[in-house]
């Protein structure tokens, strides 16, 4: 287990009587990219979710930088400003500017000056290749725009672990490529990440690994070649004949 | 979406038959506020030439200024309390969900006048007991001797010393608070459940997350329920009348029975709680309109 910064063993959980998750067990080293991917309902989102514990897990355990954060009364305030998650849906401050929503949780939580959380929104903002629109209100983005942002914002907290929960599935296809420019730019830089998505594309562009989880299960494993070309499971090799064209 | 407003206005007016525009304009008149006007017109005119009216509203105007401030410190209350409870409400925490239900249930269970002749005689004296016992605890605890000035009042603390207006604040702030609290409640639960998400993922406390992302979004939901609250408050507030206080409604009783002229003292009165609400409902209308053309 040495070495990993993200551990997930045994995890179990159940909403009412389905099963989210069963007997789930993951690893991922400092830098890695894991692409999570596999059918709907088939439990990767509340993996993610499990993993900064905006779920609670039934059983099993997830360690994270050192961390056992399914423990009762552990510390998840700290975990969560190490883990940075984008959603589906963005889930942007409506009421506060672009600038606003990058910087207040460094202002908030790290209790960094005014001034320096701004700078590092405006750095963070021509990063992600929105400088112009510090002071736009996010319904005014469009929706690879608001992605963007959101990307931005977790990094702000300048986190160890990048989460990535469908953060294409909302877009538009020509939106698509902007986000996923941005995801590869960070992937390379060495920031480790758990992707679920279907974007086969990004798979191939940054993935060191990849997990196919249905039904609650992890079904497989492995390299992006491996998993591409040489599926050892059945059910793999069916999703995959089904979702690439 | 204002430029998508002088179509629809447009295809309206065109419904308007063109023949009679006078008469159709005539009647989207607000005529219930001409007959207002006229009534209060009327009515200030009497208050300043008739001897009979000007008597009562000497006698009761001062009872204005009672029924504000009764009104205005009962509603902040009601609005700590609200937000408390509202909190209470939603929290996954069993004892706190329990005991604000509980609060809230019990609460607009009860007819406001019971809740403030209960909160007067009931909950005011057991509170003293409390703070007499509280007292005592201190005076015969030796470790504690460094607040035995405080023990000393609290255990010499009497019923009679909590005049009528604060246990009429305190029964209006106990009645309203509960309603207050599905209030912030509702508005709570309006924001998407994402934007809570989204500020925890980001480290933020619970509490933080309440304050920098919920809150800010809900108030608009919020505010305007809570002007119409403020206006039922100050409605309301006659009921304190029971507990003796010289509000609009006790002055009006005092100077019927003073005067025996009933007419020009309800009429006073009536009219003194009308210039009051009729305000307070066309501030709550402005604002309202502020937040919604703020609308993001």
């Amino acid at each position: 287990m040495t070495g990993s910064i993200i551990t997930v063993k045994n995890v179990c959980k159940r909403f009412k009587k389905v099963e989210a998750l069963v007997d789930v067990s993951l690893e991922a080293k400092p830098g890695e990219v894991l692409f999570i991917f596999g059918p709907s309902g088939g439990g990767k989102s509340t993996l993610l979710r499990c993993i900064n514990q905006l779920e609670k897990v039934d059983e099993g355990e997830i360690i994270v930088d050192g961390i056992r954060v399914t423990d009762h009364g552990a510390d998840l305030d700290t975990l969560r400003a190490e883990v940075g998650m984008v959603f589906q849906l963005f889930n942007l401050f409506p009421h506060l500017t672009v600038l606003q929503n990058i910087s207040i949780a460094q202002e908030r939580v790290r209790k960094w000056p005014k001034a320096q959380a701004n700078e590092t929104a405006h750095k963070l903002l021509e990063r992600v290749g929105l400088p112009e629109k510090s002071e736009a209100y996010p319904h005014q983005l469009s929706g690879g725009q608001k992605q963007r942002v959101a990307i931005a914002r977790a990094l702000a907290m300048n986190p160890k672990i990048m989460l990535f929960d469908e953060p294409t599935s909302a877009l538009d296809a020509e939106m698509i490529r902007e986000v996923l420019d941005v995801m590869v730019d960070l992937a390379r830089e060495g920031m480790t990440m758990m992707v679920v998505s279907h974007e086969m594309g990004f798979a191939k562009a940054a993935a060191d690994r990849m997990v196919f989880l249905a039904n609650g299960r992890v079904v497989e494993e492995g390299t992006v070649e491996q998993i591409y070309q040489n599926p050892k499971e059945a059910r793999t090799k069916a999703f995959l004949d089904q979702i690439l064209y | 979406m204002p430029d998508s407003n002088p179509t629809i206005e447009k295809a309206s007016e065109r419904k308007i038959p063109g023949l009679f525009p006078t008469a159709a304009r005539l009647k989207t008149l607000p005529w219930w506020a001409l007959v207002v006007l006229l009534l209060g017109i009327s009515l200030v005119y009497a208050i300043t030439s008739i001897p009979s009216y000007q008597d009562a509203f000497e006698f009761i105007a001062p009872g204005l200024r009672v029924t504000f401030i009764a009104s205005v410190s009962a509603f902040g209350i009601a609005l700590v309390i609200g937000l408390v409870v509202g909190l209470g409400r939603i929290s996954s925490n069993v004892v706190a969900y329990n005991l604000a239900t509980f609060y809230v249930e019990v609460v607009r269970g009860i007819p406001m006048i019971v809740i403030i002749i209960y909160v007067a005689f009931v909950l005011v004296p057991i509170v003293v007991g409390g703070m007499n016992g509280l007292g005592h605890l201190i005076l015969s605890t030796p470790w504690l001797a460094f607040l035995h000035g405080m023990g000393e009042n609290l255990y010499s603390m009497s019923v009679q010393d909590i005049d009528s207006m604060a246990r009429a604040i305190a029964g209006l702030a106990f009645g309203f608070g509960a309603y207050e609290a599905e209030v912030f409640r509702a508005g709570i639960q309006s924001i998407e459940k994402g934007q809570m998400e989204a500020a925890r993922s980001l480290g933020m406390s619970y509490f933080q997350a309440m304050r920098h992302v919920i809150l800010p979004q809900a108030i608009r939901v919020i505010l305007p329920p809570l002007g119409n609250d403020f206006i039922a408050m100050l409605k309301d507030s006659s009921l304190i009348s029971v507990l003796a206080v010289r509000d609009l409604t006790q002055l009006g009783k005092l100077n019927r029975s003073r005067t025996f002229r009933t007419f020009e003292t309800w009429n006073t009165v009536t009219y003194l709680y009308l210039s009051m609400t009729l305000l307070g409902s066309m501030a709550v209308k402005w604002l309202e309109r502020k937040f919604k053309s703020g609308d993001r």
